[in-house]
């Protein structure tokens, strides 16, 4: 059978003011119709570009197509006019993007949009295609279709405009849909729920998907077969199921590992693929992933291995033959950080770790933003971000805080460390009440309890070098001079893994995961106790995840740290956390010991969170629980449980009546009138 | 070591280049740069010494050549007391890049302060502050400065400070936005973190990071200045001179621009020059102190 699309050597390159840089090289992929195709990599893999060669819409953006040959059934797209491209486009394949809310345009209502595309490709009445858009609408689960006609973008959530662009997408019948990262800017429940749709979808409607994605659990849900990209470059391709059994490239089978993060002991080092993504303009020689690949031999330093058949799989690697045998990832290897000076001097004090003692406790805490402010001193309606929440926090554990986006955690650590008044309530850190002492008191506290930002990018000035990002903090609190600060600066370098010449050098001549490193050593720099990191991984490449979440145990263990994990990645927070407590819509709906939570959810919530989590054997994804619906945002406050319009346990009482936290089983805690235990 | 390789490959050709930190020594020399440097550095002359610069006395007229086109005893021709443009030009500079520079000076200093303050406080502080621009944005300029000129009476530093009055609203209105937006940025949230105090952040991250666009703001601004400083002279509150700066050599010989193109064509000229030059030393200046476009700049 032919198939659908035919990507043939495709090489891609970019002109830039620094030269040209090779964005894909001999990538040859061929879709057939009605099958699924996952093209999975990293940033800067060059996975998007090549699903804008297909578009051809590489020449807003300097690109060109250099060598190889895309065809459509036959079609050769490179020789396409722009008007003969038109009518592939949108036709016979569309595209859904990452950023719903950027691909609408705002100043015209859903509605308006959806019939412009089906006329522009379909002889229609306006009626007609009206009725059609709807019907569509109503097709990929938008509840009142009719109403969202007339919405404007803007008055849609992400998870309901992705579903609108799906619409838009399907409005003409494509055979070819592409869609890049469709899900990465949304919540893990809503995630599940938008793959699920695309996968009804491509088999009512017989077409082909395309998905672009950095994530083996988005690939591991929807796809027939994978490709993994690397630097431009397929490395593996296999269909799902013996990819994910029988990785034989190094770099799928790190990705794998670090996607998924089997459950292992805690404080176990997660295997981690060293290093970061090689910039295009500087690749290594011979394998492009030798320099980070732990088989590699002087044969990959030297040439690039061609791709090869393994029964079903191709492989472009040295080694493929040898690998599958090996269990995956072998020993992992001590980070840097080790072979720096790390544990000397600077590292005595280790906090009196009494475990169990309560490091910080949080009563009734509130905190209400005011939407729109009218007069000055006069706010009128208010949202509550964070709504009576009441914990501890112990010391030297690790309590993860885990919940969709909206749920009022990042609100929650910013309170904890007052970067933000909290409208009600208290908080003892130790013995000191943090809501009532004053500036001054509050500044020299900071120096025990830091902060780890979500984005590497923003949290450190761009005008400042990395020794004085780092030093910031000494200046503030110890004072310290000249060589006695290069010292401590150099030594709190070498403990987050960064080689100590880097002092001289700016934030942008660093990757995202170097980055974060630096960011980590801003906050260890005053030996705190307390450490609250505020989805410290979730901007991060998949491979680096890993590496980050090694360096924040590690240095727990040498400095008894406390650290508020804040993320939404649950295997993540699973992976870290001593105990996990999961917010919904301002509360804590539940609080249990991480592995009891995983093992028996007693909130629905917390089960449906669970069910989530992409499993890496397709076979094994069986029908998760389904959470249909999104969180509310709504200034009413609704009565009873916030969570019953979502729940599939909801009875009358939890409309009446607002469940509190209670003690269910040993450690556990759950706000649930019917839990699950 | 791994990643300590990989560091290196990842910054690339950077790493066969020692990185220099600090000063504003130009990497290699650039053509465009050179040229903007050596104007400027010419006009500063003339402001300085004009009598070494200037082939006549800007006073001196002869009779028998009035509204001479450019030629070699005059190179950019006479006007019509037979003054020679070329040495009123060279001698006008110094009250013209007085009247520009000083004006944006006081203009951007005090309406920068004004937006800073009430960008960063906000509030209350932000709202009288932010009327009160309004209030003077709703005047046009040169009706402002017309009105404080003929207040303050005929004088050089009068007619500076009723310039620098009507460049005041948009340095304001520029500054406020940059430092609403930088103040929410996450690096600055992560040095409160840290226990910086709000005037620490203010000056260490916030102003630096707002500075830039003022900074090319203030150099645009110079040309208008000087206009704006001539239009006073033409409308009579001006200073009273022998010798005429750019503006008033402008209006002067706007009447005979269809017969004598020479006239206001050269102080035009020099206007554009300056302008194009200190927008091309601003811009060099404004990547060479940003680190991440240091790289570029040269």
């Amino acid at each position: 059978m032919k198939p659908l699309l035919d990507i043939q050597r495709l090489s891609v390159d970019f002109n830039t003011k620094r030269g040209v840089l090779h964005a894909l090289h001999e990538v040859s992929l061929t879709i057939k119709a009605g099958e699924a195709v996952c093209l999975v990599g990293e940033s800067g893999s060059g996975k998007t570009i090549a699903s804008k060669a297909v578009m051809r819409l590489l020449g807003h953006e300097n690109g060109s197509i250099v060598n190889g040959r895309i065809a459509l059934s036959g079609l050769d797209l490179n020789s396409l006019t722009q008007s003969e491209l038109r009518a592939v486009r949108g036709k016979r394949m569309a595209m859904i993007f990452q950023e719903p809310m950027a691909a609408f345009d705002p100043v015209y209502t859903i509605g308006y949009q959806l019939v412009e595309t089906i006329r522009r490709h379909e002889s229609m009445s306006k009626s007609a295609a009206r009725k059609h858009a709807a019907s569509l609408l109503g097709r990929v689960g938008i509840p009142e279709p009719e109403l969202c006609m007339k919405q404007y973008p803007g008055e849609l959530s992400g998870g309901m405009l992705q579903r609108a662009m799906i619409a838009m997408a399907l409005s003409c019948g494509p055979e070819l849909l592409i869609a890049d990262e469709p899900t990465t800017a949304l919540d893990m429940t809503i995630q599940a729920q938008i793959l699920r749709l695309l996968k009804e979808l491509q088999k009512e409607f017989g077409m082909a998907l395309f998905l672009i994605t950095h994530d083996f659990g988005v690939a591991a849900r929807v796809a027939d077969r994978i490709a993994v990209m690397y630097a431009g470059r397929i490395v593996e391709q296999a269909p799902a199921q013996e990819l994910f059994a029988r990785p034989r490239h190094p770099y799928t089978r790190g990705l794998i590992e670090s996607a998924f993060m089997p459950d292992r002991e805690r404080g176990e080092k997660l295997p981690a693929i060293p290093g970061s993504i090689p910039n295009l303009n500087a690749l290594p020689e011979g394998c492009v992933f030798h320099p980070r690949c732990l088989h590699a031999t002087d044969r990959c330093r030297v040439s690039e291995p061609p791709t090869v058949s393994f029964s079903g799989s191709e492989v472009a690697c040295w080694h493929a033959s040898e690998l599958p045998g090996v269990s995956p990832m072998p020993e992992s290897r001590p980070p840097l950080s080790e072979s720096g000076g790390a544990g000397g001097t600077g590292w005595g004090r280790m906090h009196a770790a009494s475990e169990g003692e309560d490091l910080f406790r949080v009563e009734g805490l509130y905190k209400d933003y005011p939407l729109r402010s009218g007069l000055p001193g006069r706010p009128r309606a208010h949202i509550r971000a964070v709504d009576g929440v009441s914990f501890t926090i112990r010391q030297g554990e690790t309590l993860g805080l885990v919940g969709e986006s909206g749920s009022g955690k990042s609100t929650l650590g910013r309170l904890l460390l007052r970067l933000e008044p909290a409208t009600a309530g208290t908080l003892f850190f130790q013995d000191t009440n943090l809501t009532g002492i004053g500036a001054s008191k509050l500044r020299r506290m900071r120096k025990d309890m830091q902060m780890i930002f979500q984005d590497p990018y923003g949290s450190l000035d761009p005008r400042w070098n990395v020794g004085e990002l780092v030093g910031e903090p000494l200046d503030v609190h110890l004072r310290l001079k000249g060589a006695d600060k290069k010292e401590r600066i150099e030594e709190i370098l070498a403990a987050v893994g960064l080689d100590p010449s880097v002092m001289n050098r700016y934030p942008h001549e660093f990757s995202g995961g170097q980055r974060q490193r630096i960011g980590i050593a801003r906050a260890i720099a005053l030996n705190p106790k307390f450490v609250v990191a505020d989805e410290a991984v979730s901007a991060l490449d998949v491979s680096v995840q890993a590496q980050i979440v090694n360096l924040l145990q590690d240095l727990q263990k040498k400095m008894g740290l406390t650290y508020l994990f804040i993320g939404h990645g649950l295997h993540v927070v699973r992976h870290i956390s001593d105990r996990i407590a999961v917010m919904h819509q301002g509360r804590i709906v539940e609080i249990s010991p991480s592995r009891q939570l995983f093992r028996r959810p007693a909130h629905p919530y917390t089960r449906a969170l669970i069910a989530s989590i992409p499993h890496p054997d397709p076979q094994v994804q069986a029908e998760p629980d389904r959470m249909d619906g999104e969180p509310l945002f709504s200034t009413r406050t609704l009565s009873g449980c916030r969570f019953r319009m979502r729940c599939p346990l909801a009875t009358d009482r939890c409309r009446e009546e607002r469940p509190e936290l209670r003690r269910l089983d040993g450690e556990q805690y759950a706000a649930c009138h019917n839990p699950l235990l | 070591m791994r990643e300590r390789l990989n560091l290196n490959i990842m910054l690339g050709k950077r790493e066969l280049r020692p990185y220099r930190t600090g000063g504003l020594r130009p990497r290699s020399y650039n053509v465009l740069l050179i040229a903007a440097a050596a104007a400027i550095a010419w006009f500063a002359g003339c402001a300085i010494a004009p009598d070494w610069l200037a082939p006549y006395p800007p006073t001196e007229m002869s009779s028998d050549s009035l509204m001479q086109p450019p030629s070699w005893a005059h190179p950019f021709g006479t006007d019509y007391f037979g003054r020679d443009v070329l040495s009123l030009v060279v001698y006008g500079s110094r009250d013209s890049l007085f009247i520009g520079v000083a004006s944006i000076l006081i203009g951007g200093l005090a309406g920068g302060a004004i937006g800073a303050i009430s960008g960063y406080i906000g509030g209350l502080t932000d709202a009288v502050f932010m009327r009160a621009v309004d209030v003077l944005m709703t005047i046009p300029g040169v009706l402002l400065a017309l009105a404080v000129a003929s207040a303050l009476g005929p004088s050089l530093f009068n007619m500076v400070a009723a310039v620098s009055l009507g460049t005041i609203p948009g340095f304001a209105r520029l500054m406020r936005g940059q430092t609403l937006g930088i103040k929410n940025r996450p690096y600055i949230v992560a040095s409160r973190s840290v226990g910086v105090t709000r005037f620490g952040i203010y000056w260490k991250h916030v102003l630096p990071n707002s500075l830039s666009p003022l900074v090319v703001m203030a150099t645009l601004g110079i040309g208008g200045s000087i206009l704006t400083g001539s239009g006073l002279s033409f409308l009579g509150v001006g200073v009273l001179k022998e010798i005429p700066d750019w503006g008033e050599l402008l209006s002067q010989g706007r009447s005979y621009l269809t017969v004598a193109w020479w006239i206001c064509t050269f102080p035009g000229l020099a206007i554009a020059l300056l302008v194009l030059s200190v927008n091309v030393i601003g811009d060099w200046l404004r990547d060479r102190l940003d680190p991440r476009r240091r790289g570029e700049a040269n």
